[in-house]
């Protein structure tokens, strides 16, 4: 089990999002956050005052899989993230100690593993 | 003259001046907030360029006298626009009100073109759209042109404005072409609160569009004033049904919808039709406009902000029902199918199509001859990340973290010219 922790461009969310769900990765989390990755800082203006603004608008997507997720988990966000230029951002991957699902109290592999969609839905 | 036509007409100038603003928080709402600032500029910018562009030349072609097809060159640069009367106000008044409408037209053109438009291409486009193709049509209809004396009715813009930009916005939507995201992703409106702010200011100020219109305070302006209250309560009520039926729900964007569509159908007819046919046209006109959008929705006409389907057909059903509901029993003047005119309508559709035509064809020379020169997209990259930073150098919504002040002295050179600049690479 890992956790997959990415930080992407707001601007490629839905792409990534896209992609996420065609490699069937169904459970996922998204925060807003802001950062700086060595990119080109923005320029803005307000009346007579000139910033810079060093803290850029990303995402960051945490993502909890089983093993034989993690690599087309990683593929998918490389692939539809990338735009080439700095601060397109990181995908990290950190070994888990535990998970649990809430609702069932199941443990592990168990709690990462989706379960089936119901069947009226 | 006549101080009350002065008192009224000098308010009816401030509530048209106000539907620009108005009609920047309607569009700024309905775009994703890293466009939201832009949005709102194209509306807000008209008010300089545009009215400027009105003063120095466009009033002339308008109302300047001279042919069929546009105005003499009399009143350019304002030369012999003074206080003296022009019916019963000052001209000089007459000319600013009339600023107004050219004011609003252009800005109504942004909302097919939104998010990617240049900024600098859309000032250049509406400057010479007003001159080129909304001082002639004016003057087709107002200014003594050819189709004011072909009896066309036109009481305050259904088609000198709604029609006029929506054909622009029809055109200037396929040249520049969709927006990089659309029909890929699902865009939604950053802020349905403002758009319903918009509504209600541009409500407001259509009382000084349509009663205004009427050029003095007089029964008429009453009448058109009246109608102005009525025909967009009846679009309300009709679209409320209509979205009822078809999805169970009423939505907030489409009762914003609903009240712009009510009230550029009865734009034209305001000042012609009693209050019973105001609700009729109101209540009619919602249909086709309510099909427009749902239609529109599945083609690939990226008409971001729906300019066609709320002014275009709108603003069409608004003239035709003009011809089938005028009424000389209440304004004294001319008369519809209902009243026994029935060529009325036949006029009505022809001063549509002829302005459909010619605002099509010369919106689509100038974007070309613009396109020639500069470019009229932004890049897809820029696409991405939003017009606000990158062509205005602002966010709309910043919470200023990370934000750090720029010296006057490192800040001088070069930049104007990027809007980027390269990290200086500090520790962070």
């Amino acid at each position: 089990m890992k956790l997959i922790v990415a930080i992407v461009r707001p601007e490629q969310l839905s792409d990534v999002l896209e992609a996420l769900f065609h490699a069937e990765v169904r459970g996922l989390t998204i925060s807003r956050v802001q950062g700086h990755g060595g990119e080109m800082e923005q320029v803005e203006n307000y009346r007579g005052t000139t910033v810079k603004m060093a803290l850029a608008e990303k995402v960051r997507l945490e993502i909890g899989v089983s093993n034989h997720f993690v690599q087309p988990t990683v593929d998918a966000i490389l692939g539809a993230a990338r735009t080439g230029e700095v601060g397109d951002g990181k995908i990290m991957v950190l070994p888990i100690e535990r998970i649990y699902r809430i609702r069932t109290g199941e443990q592990d592999q168990d709690a990462v593993t989706p379960v089936p969609m119901h069947p009226d839905s | 003259m006549n101080t009350s036509d002065i008192a009224w007409m000098l308010i009816s100038t401030a509530l048209v001046l106000l539907m620009t603003p108005a009609l920047a928080l309607f569009y700024g709402g309905m775009v994703r907030s890293k466009n939201a600032l832009n949005t709102m500029m194209m509306s807000f910018v008209a008010l300089g360029p545009v009215a400027v562009a009105w003063a120095l030349a466009g009033y002339s072609l308008a109302f300047g006298g001279g042919g069929r097809f546009a105005g003499a060159l009399q009143y350019v640069g304002l030369r012999g626009v003074g206080l003296e009367a022009h019916g019963t106000i000052p001209h000089l008044l007459f000319m600013a009100y009339q600023g107004t409408f050219a004011v609003i037209t252009a800005a109504l053109i942004s909302g097919a073109v939104v998010e990617r438009l240049r900024f600098g291409s859309y000032l250049t486009f509406i400057v010479l759209w007003t001159l080129g193709v909304y001082a002639p049509v004016a003057h087709w209809v107002w200014g003594g042109g050819f189709l004011a004396g072909d009896g066309a009715l036109d009481f305050a813009g259904g088609a000198v404005v709604h029609v006029n930009a929506a054909a622009a916005a029809l055109v200037a939507a396929l040249v520049v072409g969709p927006r990089r995201d659309y029909g890929r992703h699902a865009m939604l409106p950053h802020s349905v609160p403002l758009t319903l702010l918009g509504t209600g200011l541009l409500w407001f100020g259509w009382f000084g569009f349509n009663a205004g219109s009427a050029l003095g305070a007089n029964p008429t302006a009453a009448l058109a004033f009246v109608n102005t209250f009525l025909a967009p309560a009846a679009t309300l009520a009709t679209w409320t049904l209509l979205d009822l039926t078809r999805g169970g729900r009423v939505t907030a964007i489409g009762a914003a919808t609903a009240i712009v569509v009510g009230l550029v159908v009865i734009t034209p007819a305001a000042g012609y039709v009693g209050p019973g046919a105001a609700l009729a046209m109101g209540a009619l006109g919602a249909i086709p406009s309510y099909l427009a959008l749902i239609l529109r929705a599945r083609t690939r006409l990226d008409d971001s902000l729906d300019v066609v389907a709320a002014h275009g057909t709108g603003g069409a059903a608004g003239a035709l029902l003009t011809g089938v509901f005028a009424d000389p029993a209440w304004s004294g003047g001319p008369s519809g199918m209902i009243a026994g005119h029935g060529a009325q309508l036949g006029i009505q559709a022809y001063s549509v199509l002829i302005v459909l035509a010619y605002s099509g064809v010369a919106t689509f020379v100038i974007l070309k001859a613009i396109a020639a020169v500069m470019p009229l997209r932004i890049g897809s990259r820029v696409e991405g990340v939003g017009m606000d930073v990158t062509e205005h150098g602002e966010e709309a919504y910043t919470t200023g973290d990370g934000a750090i002040l720029v010296t006057p002295a490192e800040a001088a050179p070069g930049r104007r010219s990027s809007p980027v600049v390269a990290s200086s690479g500090g520790a962070l």
